[in-house]
């Protein structure tokens, strides 16, 4: 009996150990394999120019479109997000914050929405596109990843903001209080850190996310001059040319899925400093 | 007569990182009695009390050092199985945790794990542990129920049963009653004073008054340090250091 | 400030409402029940059958949380109780880097890594011929996407539990296993539940990573080694030639509907049990 507890108990603490293992090999093999097959298909010329003779059947040419198009997509629906989310997070954690209940409903809505699929709000923007007669572009591209990622904006500084004092929000208000200055300077600090660590995280999925623009924002060889053209974006750069038949177009997808894996990952570092940043600068309470 | 020495800690250090918790513990507590430790909050009695069924072993960052001989065994430097040692304490904490079963089971599961698991021994158990507990009449028809629908009050002494179940000759108590009110208090400071006919009590509390009507032994502590020791009628009527005066006289807290 | 928040609360019910406004079509052609139970797919002679992708969905999710449920607990039990703090600082990037990764990079690891380790070694060991893409090749590949999800909440959760319940369980001679095994793994069985609910709707949904390697033919899958059909890789395939087929939008508008639904009750049980929980704690 008690030999059998303690057998018991290595037994699970192998499998545990494996458990943990598998994760950071996963993570590894991903990594290795994008690198694997990315770095030999990169070159200038494929980060400078667009592909040559279309891009599923043209050997030539680069990916430039496809970066060019996910940093338009990314950035103007990140900005979007910030113009409608940041008031709407300050909202329910300063005017509303007497009301707890509608404040967590709100917070219910927020984490319901963060859950439903992105080929969700694709194929209802792209239903709503076809209803005013629009066809695939940047805008609609943009509009579709903004509604996306605001419910991961919002919840995001939310949770930064949930963390401030009440007395200190009120005081912030009223400004002019010189005595509570230097503690609303540091406050200030911790949650600057930690609502760019929201917004990182909100531009990591508006540049990662295919299946919210596959319906919306179409695919083109060509850089955007304006906001009703079609844009090539990175993840259907990569999913659109892995399946062509012709290596040289393949080579095309790795190198994409190379750049997307490094601006996840120099992201993915951004957002630990600052965030680390923000626990540091933390008051604890 | 003296007492019997049932607990005898020698030069006890505890840190954490480079914070010293307990400093150069020396203390003997004696046998069938209870012995209070009093103190302001932040003195190291609970972690004191921890340190003496190795719960301080669950936090990987606390160094402890020094000797804690229980019965003459070294229980910081022994090879004996850890679990039997803790079996020969029962622990009280501030607020009850119940287990998330239900009544029975909280009170058969040290008896479980142990091994005995003929349904009739632990009805009878069970039974008498949860009448030694005062716990009984209030609860035999309900056994099934969840023990998170007791009261406060309830659950305490179904933790105290709890402890009871597994045969100790120990029970720490950890500010036992500061959860419960003043007639749950009293129960259990009643019960205390019935079971240290056959058990050993150590107890924390800052309660003075409580420890006043209770305490046959009382340490005193500060800073983690052991301020002073002895029995009851020395500490009270008769203190030897300032500080200890000062603490009598209410100047903490 | 006020537009944003109205935005906010009526965006679930604008989805839903868009989403059957548009299957109104089909609805009124077939009855749902019809639609959700038959297994003929042919958009062409306006048969629209969704069983086959139901199926498909199914098998793929229940997979995956098969692989990445014990993993996840194995693991977040580990971190939290076993493993020395700086391991989980360690682990805490790779979790967040993991859970960062795009969805179509996952797929391009399952086109690399898992599809040809199915059909050179996993399938051949079995006794079975496939070509990789297949069933278990998504639900693989979705096992791995929906792990950092999953051990983010549990860790959570196994943060939450008193110390204190831990002390009284060892105090009355329990090994440390015992303890979690008898004791912290009953109390934080509801959240542990939510956790894989929510796994499960984050899975249901998930689109291009399951697509990518999951081989997309419409009959009912057979068996685990048989290519699969997935709602969303459905709805992802088909948008070019929905519009020149009668009724074949409205029929992919009612699938992403289904999907929204499923992914929404799944949501909200979840995080109706993990508030009930908070509650409790």
């Amino acid at each position: 009996m008690r030999k059998f507890r303690h057998i018991e108990e290595k037994f699970f603490r192998v499998l545990m150990f494996l458990s943990t293992s598998i994760i950071v090999i996963s993570l590894s093999v991903i990594i290795f394999s994008i690198l694997h097959k990315g770095l030999p298909s990169l070159s200038w010329e494929m980060i400078s120019q667009t592909p040559k003779g279309g891009f599923y059947f043209g050997k030539e040419g680069g990916i430039l479109n496809a970066i060019v198009g996910s940093l338009y997509l990314a950035i103007a629906s990140t900005i979007l997000a910030l113009i409608i989310g940041l008031p709407v997070a300050l909202m329910m954690n300063v005017h509303l914050v007497k009301y707890k209940k509608l404040v967590d409903s709100i917070r219910f809505f927020l984490d319901l929405l963060w859950g439903v699929p992105s080929i969700v709000y694709g194929a209802f923007g792209f239903s709503v596109m076809i209803y005013f007669g629009l066809k695939t572009s940047l805008l609609a591209g943009i509009l579709t990843v903004t509604l996306f990622i605001i419910p991961i904006m919002v919840r995001a500084m939310d949770e930064v903001l949930k963390t401030i004092p009440r007395g200190l929000m009120e005081t912030a208000m009223s400004l002019g209080s010189t005595s509570s200055e230097i503690s609303y300077r540091i406050y200030l600090r911790q949650v600057i850190s930690g609502l760019i660590t929201a917004v990182l995280l909100s531009f990591g999925r508006a540049i990662g996310d295919a299946a919210s623009v596959l319906f919306t924002t179409g695919y083109t060889d060509h850089i955007p001059t304006a906001l009703n053209q079609p844009t090539a974006t990175l993840p259907l750069a990569i999913f659109f040319q892995l399946s062509s038949p012709i290596p040289e177009v393949q080579n095309r997808a790795y190198a994409s899925a190379l750049i997307l894996t490094i601006i996840i990952l120099f992201i993915s570092i951004l957002s630990r400093i600052f965030s680390q940043k923000y626990q540091k600068n933390r008051i604890k309470n | 007569m003296e007492d019997r020495t049932k607990i005898k800690i020698k030069d006890l250090n505890l840190s954490i990182g480079k914070q010293k918790i307990l400093k150069d513990i020396n203390l003997e507590i004696p046998e069938k009695k209870i012995t209070v430790i009093l103190g302001p909050s932040g003195c190291g009695k609970t972690t004191l009390l921890k340190s003496l069924n190795r719960l301080t072993d669950l936090y990987p960052d606390m160094r402890v050092s020094g000797n804690i001989m229980i019965d003459n065994v070294d229980i910081l430097h022994t090879n004996e199985d850890i679990t039997l040692l803790r079996q020969k304490m029962g622990l009280l904490s501030q607020r009850p945790y119940p287990l998330p079963m239900n009544i029975y089971n909280n009170v058969a599961f040290g008896l479980r794990i142990s091994g005995r698991k003929k349904k009739r021994y632990l009805d009878k158990r069970v039974e008498h542990y949860l009448k030694m507990a005062n716990l009984w009449d209030e609860v035999k028809d309900r056994l099934k129920d969840p023990a998170s629908a007791l009261s406060i009050g309830q659950q305490q002494r179904l933790c105290l049963a709890r402890g009871l179940a597994v045969d100790p000759d120990i029970i720490l108590a950890d500010e036992p009653t500061s959860a419960l009110d003043p007639i749950s208090s009293e129960a259990i400071e009643k019960k205390f004073v019935e079971l240290k006919q056959q058990y050993t009590i150590v107890m924390v509390t800052h309660v003075l008054r409580q420890a006043r009507r209770i305490a046959d032994y009382v340490v005193f502590m500060y800073l983690g340090e052991i301020i002073e020791q002895g029995t009851a009628s020395e500490v009270f009527d008769n203190p030897k250091q300032d500080m200890t005066k000062q603490y009598l006289k209410g100047s903490f807290n | 400030m006020i537009i944003g928040l109205v935005i906010v609360i009526l965006l679930p019910f604008i989805l839903g409402i868009g989403l059957y406004i548009k299957s109104i079509l089909l609805l009124e052609d077939q009855s749902l029940f019809q639609l959700l139970f038959s297994g003929d797919w042919r958009p062409l002679s306006g048969k629209f059958g969704f069983l086959p992708f139901i199926i498909s969905s199914v098998w793929v999710t229940t997979i995956a949380l098969m692989i990445a449920g014990p993993i996840c607990l194995l693991t977040a039990v580990h971190l939290t109780q076993y493993a020395k703090p700086w391991v989980l600082k360690l682990m805490q990037p790779v979790i967040d880097i993991l859970a960062g990764i795009p969805s179509v990079i996952f797929g391009v690891w399952g086109i690399l890594v898992i599809v040809p380790f199915i059909s050179d070694y996993l399938a051949p060991f079995l006794g079975k011929q496939t070509s990789g893409y297949s069933i278990i090749a998504g639900a693989i590949v979705l096992a791995v996407m929906v792990i950092p999800f999953i051990l983010n909440i549990l860790i959570e959760v196994f943060k939450t539990l008193p110390d204190e319940l831990k002390e009284a369980s060892l105090s009355l001679g329990a090994t440390k296993w015992q303890t979690i095994k008898l004791v912290l793994l009953r109390k934080a069985f509801p959240g542990v539940i939510s956790a894989f609910g929510l796994g499960v709707s984050r899975a249901f949904g998930e689109t291009i990573a399951v697509l990518m390697v999951v081989g997309n033919v419409a009959s009912i899958p057979k068996g685990l080694f048989q290519p699969g059909y997935p709602l969303p890789a459905l709805i992802a395939n088909n948008y070019g030639e929905m519009l020149s087929i009668p009724l074949y939008d409205s029929a992919l508008m009612l699938a992403a509907l289904v999907l929204f639904v499923v992914v929404m009750l799944f949501n909200m049980g979840s995080r109706f049990a993990i508030s009930r929980l908070e509650e409790k704690v």
